[in-house]
């Protein structure tokens, strides 16, 4: 992105916001997954397939984007 | 405004769990670690206000969308879907793609090209001090009371959803958002409005997927919606616009056309410094022609974060809405619907991640207009003007230095527009009163050579003396609106939509006749400026896929494909 200035990728800080919060979401929907909250289709369990979701495109754009030498 | 506040009687809707709010948290301690981790590279003044000019297509087309994706049109165009059906995607689709691949394919060549910082900046190449002085100081003072009343709203949302303190969302998000801005300058504004971009869509799509699955799908919503709403059409676009009083919100086709896709979107995406200065930090003329195309295709996509829910909430909420003056207690507004939504499908950890949606989308809205103030009142005021011939850093310490003194007006403006409501509305009028007439300035300008200096000044002079004198006739007297937006039926919207086709109508047309009786500029002082004397470098040798009009063709013709199946 920036040749000029040597700048890490900002899809490199994507991907550690995904990772984070793909982890917090899919760790909290595990947590839940035997008492759900009361909110509707809260039987398809979103949080833990929303957040594994969020970790792999965590993982594929912190490692497509990494700060390299 | 009035719905904004209305909220305030309802109490809060939202309480967040221990992992929501370190899902709040760890965003704040990001934006600001990347404001830190960029302000080494914000040295010069073309880093600080055009972040070097280095941003790939991508980003800037990513960022220029993201800059419009504000937290208060997300709520504010869910509940205008709640209210009015699927019309509210009007300004999502006609009233956005057209615009934002002329700007691309048409526009963006001569902005670029000029070199110039800002959209007063070509005003001033092209026309002198007077269009571009004009233009400056009324967008700095758009911009800086905007940024004010969209803090407040945003405060309001804030203590209404999660039932914070206004006082304390206004001063957290706003110093945050002051911190990185100043630090980074428009590095940081664009990196962070890209990662709004993806909080937003991540935080807000889940809705329309869970709510799809709720109802069976369109068909199911749709159904669903004709028993809660019986003779009422939400889900038709072209079909009840035949006449003023066929649809709610009081429009014809002809508004949508004329008035919203012809011109106010044309002066919103191509003049608006807000979003032109994300595309001119494009790192060449091809990324600046494609950066607006690209984003067209993410705005084309915004309907179902955004208008999709407004459709669910129709379909599945077991309340009917209200709209925000008619709030009694226990009931909710209309623009409550994406919280609303928000709640009925996420538990703890979805919950704080649409939680943070919202707050980065209030922020980076925040931090678009303190860095395009910030850039306007250093280039196109103070050096032009106040100080003339400083060095490079004095005009970045500048620059950074009215980050946080526009900031703190900001706040200013958020706490007045606490005590008088109206200020709100007033204030989102000044916006309508100069976009419009500018855009026939800058239009004409870039190609037509003869327009003269004095021209492009009385013409954008008398488009915006037009549109504040229509504001206020037609807010006096039902009269007037019949007149000026041809039927005495015709609501806000469509008023507004009249009204920037007129002012602009106006501006085009004083313009013209002044130039003819005045002498233009010799073609050597326009080189670059104006379509007849600018060399655009052609795309012979490039494939079909990497030329800009390919896929701006692209996006109108999935513009035409979406009008087709939602008539």
């Amino acid at each position: 992105m920036s040749e000029k200035h040597n700048i890490i990728p900002v899809w490199f800080f994507v991907g550690v916001l995904f990772l984070v919060y793909g982890v917090l979401i899919f760790g909290s929907g595990l947590a839940e997954w035997s008492h759900p909250p009361n909110t509707v289709l809260a039987d398809l369990h979103a949080p833990v397939w929303w957040g594994a979701l969020l970790i792999v495109l965590g993982v594929v754009y912190c490692g497509a984007f990494r700060p390299r030498q | 405004m009035t719905a904004i506040l209305g909220m305030l009687e309802t109490g809060h809707l939202v309480r967040l769990s221990a992992v929501d709010l370190a899902i709040v948290i760890f965003y704040f301690a990001l934006v600001l670690g990347i404001g830190f981790y960029l302000k080494r590279f914000a040295k010069t003044g073309e880093d600080f206000f055009l972040a070097g000019r280095e941003m790939t297509a991508w980003v800037a087309g990513l960022a220029f969308v993201s800059a419009n994706l504000g937290s208060l049109e997300l709520l504010g165009w869910a509940g205008n879907a709640y209210q009015y059906g699927i019309l509210a995607a009007h300004w999502y689709w006609i009233g956005a793609i057209p615009a934002m691949v002329f700007l691309g394919l048409v526009m963006m060549p001569f902005y670029y090209i000029s070199k110039t910082h800002s959209v007063p900046g070509y005003l001033q190449l092209r026309y002198g001090s007077a269009a571009s002085g004009l233009s400056a100081v009324t967008f700095a003072i758009m911009t800086i009371l905007m940024s004010g009343v969209n803090m407040y709203a945003m405060a309001v949302v804030m203590k209404v959803v999660l039932g914070w303190d206004i006082n304390f969302s206004m001063w957290v998000s706003s110093l945050t958002v002051g911190v990185y801005v100043a630090a980074g300058g428009l590095f940081s504004a664009i990196f962070n409005e890209v990662l709004q971009f993806f909080l937003i869509w991540f935080g807000a799509l889940l809705i329309p997927i869970l709510g799809l699955y709720e109802t069976g799908g369109w068909k199911g919503m749709v159904a669903r919606i004709q028993q809660n709403f019986p003779g009422q059409d939400f889900t038709h676009m072209w079909g009840p616009m035949h006449s003023f009083s066929s649809n709610p919100m009081g429009i014809h086709w002809t508004g949508i056309v004329f008035g919203l896709a012809a011109v106010q979107s044309m002066g919103y995406w191509t003049t608006d410094f807000l979003v032109v200065q994300r595309v001119l930090s494009a790192k060449d003329i091809r990324s600046a022609k494609m950066a607006p195309i690209i984003g067209s295709f993410f705005k084309m996509a915004v309907p179902l974060i955004v208008i999709l829910p407004g459709l669910l909430g129709l379909a599945v909420l077991p309340m009917h809405l209200v709209p925000g003056s008619q709030v009694q207690p226990g009931q909710h507004s209309y623009d409550e619907v994406l919280p609303l939504m928000l709640v009925r499908y996420c538990g703890p950890g979805l919950l704080g991640l649409g939680v943070t949606a919202l707050v980065a989308g209030f922020m980076a809205g925040m931090a678009g207009n303190v860095s395009a103030f910030a850039t306007v009142w250093t280039y196109d005021i103070y050096r032009p003007f106040i100080k003339k011939n400083a060095p490079d850093q004095h005009y970045v310490a500048m620059g950074r230095w009215c980050t946080i003194i526009g900031l703190f007006v900001s706040i200013g403006t958020a706490y007045l527009a606490m005590k008088f409501a109206s200020l709100m509305d007033y204030v989102q009028a000044l916006f309508g009163f100069f976009i419009a007439p500018l855009f026939g300035t800058v239009l004409l300008g870039m190609l037509w050579k003869r327009v003269t200096k004095a021209a492009g000044f009385l013409g954008l002079l008398a488009g915006t003396l037009t549109s504040i004198t229509l504001f206020f006739l037609m807010k006096s007297s039902p009269h007037w609106v019949a007149i000026f937006a041809l039927s005495p039926e015709a609501k806000g919207l469509a008023q507004a939509m009249y009204q920037s086709l007129w002012s602009c109508t106006t501006c085009v047309v004083i313009t013209i006749l002044v130039t003819l009786v005045t002498k233009p500029r010799p073609d050597e002082e326009l080189r670059g400026l104006v379509y007849s004397l600018t060399d655009v470098a052609k795309e012979e040798h490039a494939s079909l896929f990497h030329k800009p009009v390919f896929w701006g063709t692209a996006a109108l013709a999935a513009l035409v494909i979406l009008q087709i199946i939602f008539r």
